[in-house]
């Protein structure tokens, strides 16, 4: 493989062009293979040292009708030798497939940009699929791009029929031609992907695969269809051991460690829904960490089993995305009143109903603070990117071990299923957030009797004892009605709901006391803020960096606690004379913050099911500023 | 803990010192008793027994039993019991519903839990009448019934609450009433020795919204006509000197017959161990109506894995195979990279 490698260089006569940065989107029909292509693609990049970041996109059916715009599958991928944090604005290369793919991604290619089309796919019965009146290759459309006509299909078939493979399943393996190609282009080490495709595939499959991506590379090489391969070395990021890591995956590993940190158990029930259904794969198949999984029936008994389970003494947790929220609402409010710990993660996806359900949005800040009947507070955690969804999942463990209490743990479709480079963390350094059992009486009455009463507060964080089955002489009945505080019986009386109603309250806003000073980036001296949560983090922190390179003031704050918001919050803001709030949703956390501080925010809002760019932020920034 | 010898138990010790609020002369309060009565038998404690209900009047159970308890959400019971049953497989877990609260709101979770064959005792109190809201039809109710819901008379074709657990692959299946607490005691006992999901339907009067509506079949006058007590391995048997029992058509249908006119041998033999469910199903269908001869017992009662043990299993075999989970090595166990 090396030597292909070194060929290339000797046959092009000049070393690969450095480039700091590239974009490429792959696009291609939902059977063409393109999310597998984009992540090989990301894990050669990975090892080879670059920083990344991906956005893979999706149609919501499996199978769309091939051909169509609605079946178009796409992997955008952002490789950079400096530190990145976004997906990338506008790909600097579109490899589109087939007509479809063309016409559902060209107008997101950067003007000039590098188009690399499969014109084999490209007939009248595909345009007339695609909705193209006309040849796109002759009326004009692509007029102010860089096209690379490449054949594909036919090159692809040329290298695998020799090998015995028959009719359509020669044409399979285009995608891996696709990716041997861009590979020589980005000047990617091949092993990892040979390597891979060896270790995935078996016989006459992993044979044409093979020669499918060597075909594609050695086209690349030997064609003059491109000047010369280009570079993009690898990041100087900070030392240690890096993976590739996607939120959900980062998010599982997190509840593992979160059980280990806990000493606890973990119990996840679940039901699958898009785009949570990976953390249920992927818990799954780590049993030998004590844990347990179970598919349950529906939405509403995945939250009542792991209520029951954290019952028993075990972390209970439940996966989930918007519209299961809803149906986990009412055990989430008895989560609430019998005061166990629990996690409700949410990776949220457009809404409402069944909505957008493989396209990000974070339109469930809402629902998270608010969707539950009665007085039902809960703590609220928000991850900001794919590696950060690990430290998030722990942090939501903690709060909800200390406190005994439910909490939600908001991710979205865009960490969900985009990645990035994750420095290894320590795992001797991660806190511990184990928590006792209750394992004494601890209630003496009148009379000089013993009792074990439930809900007998510890002083500073109002936690009740969590006493768990099988300890003698603690059995104790706990339930959805009102209780009165200390001995949990079963209490209607006016003044004890009121005490009780605020005391629930108390508690949660009490974990503020609990969270780190909020850290402001960029300028504390300027006059405008952004605020932010959850994934718009990148998008923020690459516009913060752009606007502060022309010499203008910004700072930003980034939320990792929704509920209760940190205490600093509202000094911080008011501090600024103007507040901007971008948000993939209508302005929710915007709602909020104005209703609490009284401070003037101004919402950002976008709600396309796809994550904002850098640009629009900047733009938007820079309105703000003059 | 460590004592391998259960220590021994009174009725006293699974009493809580809540005050029992069901109405004066409720069905529940007998069954209570029946259950409170028992647990000294069953060679159980009391710090390993839990008690999970959804909400009804049945659903307040929890509360009088000195066990840890859940008095939790309408129709979910089930699924939360599963959750502890899974996670703790050493605890004794029973599920006390309602037939509004099992078969009505929470019939998905109710049926779950019996093919999943959960280590549950679920004690389903079916009065046929929604009684904590004052009195509307149930999915019990029969077709007809006159209620503050339906003035008109219900139109809804009623469950066979024993028909819904066998067909939902019901590993045990029995019935009982409130009036007798020795069956009682005797089904339950049962139902706790299997080792599954055990489903018992108990036949329970509300005096206040539906009185009297098993009266043609358990009241200590017919019961002997109208109650056919089903023992495993022994010919289907009832009415006055058994002169009744249970016959077996060529066609397989059951039916009702004057031993005299068939004689002993043609009777049927009840087999409670059968693999096989349809006879189980056709007893459990044999009467239509709360006026004609009804079964009673245990109706199926068959050896299945059950669930959580299962899912321990696969806990620790996992660990065998793998050993102790590995956080670091975990974080690791994709690609990595070094940077220096």
């Amino acid at each position: 493989m090396t030597d292909t490698a070194e060929r290339s260089q000797e046959r092009n006569g000049a070393a690969p062009e450095p480039i700091g940065r590239v974009v490429i989107r792959f696009a291609g029909d939902s059977g063409d293979g393109m999310q597998l292509t984009g992540d090989r693609f990301t894990s050669a990049s990975a090892l080879f040292g670059n920083d990344l970041s991906t956005l893979p996109e999706f149609p919501a059916e499996i199978r769309a009708p091939a051909g169509t715009v609605h079946g178009v599958s796409s992997f955008q991928v952002h490789i950079s030798d400096h530190d990145i944090t976004t997906p990338g604005d506008a790909p600097n290369v579109l490899v589109a497939m087939n007509p479809a793919a063309l016409r559902a991604d060209l107008g997101r290619l950067e003007p000039h940009g590098l188009l690399i089309l499969n014109v084999d796919a490209f007939t009248e019965r595909e345009f007339d699929k695609a909705g193209y009146r006309q040849n796109p290759l002759t009326d004009g459309t692509l007029a102010g791009y860089r096209v690379v006509e490449v054949p594909m299909t036919s090159l692809t078939m040329g290298a695998v029929l020799p090998l015995g493979v028959k009719g359509r399943d020669a044409e399979r393996s285009k995608n891996f031609f696709a990716l041997g190609l861009v590979s020589w282009l980005y000047s990617r080490p091949t092993e990892p992907t040979l390597a891979w495709i060896d270790q995935r595939f078996t016989g006459l499959v992993r044979q044409s695969n093979e020669a499918a991506f060597h075909a594609g590379y050695h086209f690349g090489e030997t064609t003059e269809l491109f000047d010369h391969p280009y570079q993009v070395s690898p990041a100087k990021l900070p030392p240690g051991e890096y993976t590739n890591i996607t939120g959900n995956t980062a998010l599982a590993w997190g509840l593992v460690a979160a059980g280990q940190l806990a000493k606890l158990p973990v119990f996840l029930g679940s039901y699958p829904i898009t785009p949570a259904s990976d953390i249920l794969h992927e818990l799954s198949k780590h049993k030998h960490f004590g844990i347990r999984t179970l598919q349950a029936e529906d939405e509403i008994a995945a939250a009542g089993m792991a209520l029951g389970a954290a019952f028993s003494g075990h972390l209970g947790v439940t996966t989930t995305s918007g519209p299961g929220v809803a149906l986990k609402s009412e055990t989430t409010s008895l989560a609430i009143s019998l005061e166990l710990p629990m996690l409700i993660v949410d990776i949220q996806r457009g809404g409402p109903s069944t909505g957008l359900p493989t396209k990000t949005e974070a339109a469930d800040l809402n629902i998270a603070m608010f969707g539950r009947h009665g007085e039902a507070p809960l703590p609220i955690v928000a991850a900001y990117s794919p590696a950060h969804c690990f430290h998030a999942a722990i942090e939501a463990a903690r709060i909800a071990l200390k406190y005994r209490t439910p909490v939600i743990l908001l991710s979205d479709g865009y960490l969900a299923n985009g990645s990035e480079p994750w420095c290894l963390p320590d795992v001797d350094g991660l806190p511990d957030i184990s928590v006792p059992f209750a394992t004494e009486l601890n209630h003496v009455d009148e009379d000089g009797q013993s009792h074990f009463w439930p809900y007998l507060r510890d002083p500073d964080t109002l936690a009740r004892p969590w006493a768990i089955p099988g300890t003698p002489g603690l059995m104790h009945r706990i339930g959805g009605l009102e209780k009165r505080d200390g001995s949990g019986n079963i209490d209607y009386t006016p003044e004890n709901h009121e005490h009780m109603v605020h005391l629930r309250a108390d508690k949660i806003a009490r974990i503020a006391n609990d969270l780190p000073p909020l850290e402001i980036h960029g300028d504390a001296d300027a006059e405008l803020c952004v605020l932010g949560w959850g994934s718009t983090w990148a998008a923020i922190d690459a516009a913060v960096q752009r606007t502060r390179r022309t010499g203008r003031k910004v700072a930003w704050v980034h939320l990792t606690h929704l509920s209760p918001l940190p205490k600093d919050l509202g000094d911080i803001l008011r501090r600024f004379r103007r507040v901007l709030v971008p948000e993939l949703n209508l302005g929710q956390l915007c709602r909020i913050v104005r209703a609490e501080y009284l401070v003037d925010a101004t919402p950002v809002t976008k709600v396309q099911g796809l994550p904002f760019t850098a640009a629009e932020l900047e733009t938007v920034i820079e309105e703000a500023l003059s | 803990m460590s004592d391998t010898t259960v220590q021994l138990t009174t009725k006293k010790d699974w009493m809580s010192d809540q005050e029992v609020r069901w109405c004066p002369g409720c069905g529940d309060y007998g069954i209570m008793q029946a259950v409170q009565q028992l647990m000294p038998d069953l060679g159980i404690r009391p710090e390993n027994t839990v008690f999970v209900s959804g909400i009804g009047c049945s659903s307040r159970f929890p509360y009088y039993m000195n066990t840890y308890g859940m008095h939790s959400i309408h129709g979910r019971a089930p699924a939360i019991a599963t959750g502890v049953a899974v996670a703790r497989p050493d605890l004794d877990v029973w599920v006390v519903t309602g037939d509004g609260d099992a078969l009505s709101i929470g019939g998905n979770h109710l049926i779950h839990a019996l093919r999943r064959n959960v280590n549950l005792t679920i004690l389903l109190f079916n009065n046929r009448i929604y009684g904590l809201t004052k009195g509307q039809y149930s999915p019990t109710s029969e077709v007809g019934k006159v209620t503050k819901s339906t003035p008109f008379g219900s139109l809804d074709m009623p469950f066979n609450p024993l028909s819904v657990a066998i067909g939902a692959e019901a590993t045990f299946v029995a019935r009982t009433h409130d009036l007798d607490r020795k069956h009682m005691m005797k089904v339950f006992k049962a139902a706790h020795e299997h080792r599954g999901a055990s489903f018992v339907e108990i036949f329970q009067n509300c005096n206040v919204f539906n009185d009297g509506a098993f009266d043609d079949i358990t009241r200590r006058e017919v019961r002997d006509e109208m109650m056919i007590d089903l023992e495993h391995g022994q010919p289907i048997r009832f009415g006055k000197d058994g002169h009744k029992g249970v016959m077996m058509r060529s066609d397989g249908a059951i039916e009702i017959v004057e031993v005299d006119d068939v004689g002993e041998d043609a009777l049927l033999v009840h087999d409670a161990r059968r693999e096989d469910p349809s006879l189980a199903f056709a007893l459990a269908r044999l009467s239509h109506d709360d006026h004609s001869a009804t079964p009673f017992g245990v109706f199926r009662d068959v050896d299945r894995g059950d669930y959580g043990t299962l899912v321990s299993h696969q806990v620790a075999q996992a660990s065998e195979r793998k050993g102790p989970g590995d956080l670091a090595a975990l974080l690791r166990s994709n690609s990595t990279w070094t940077v220096s």
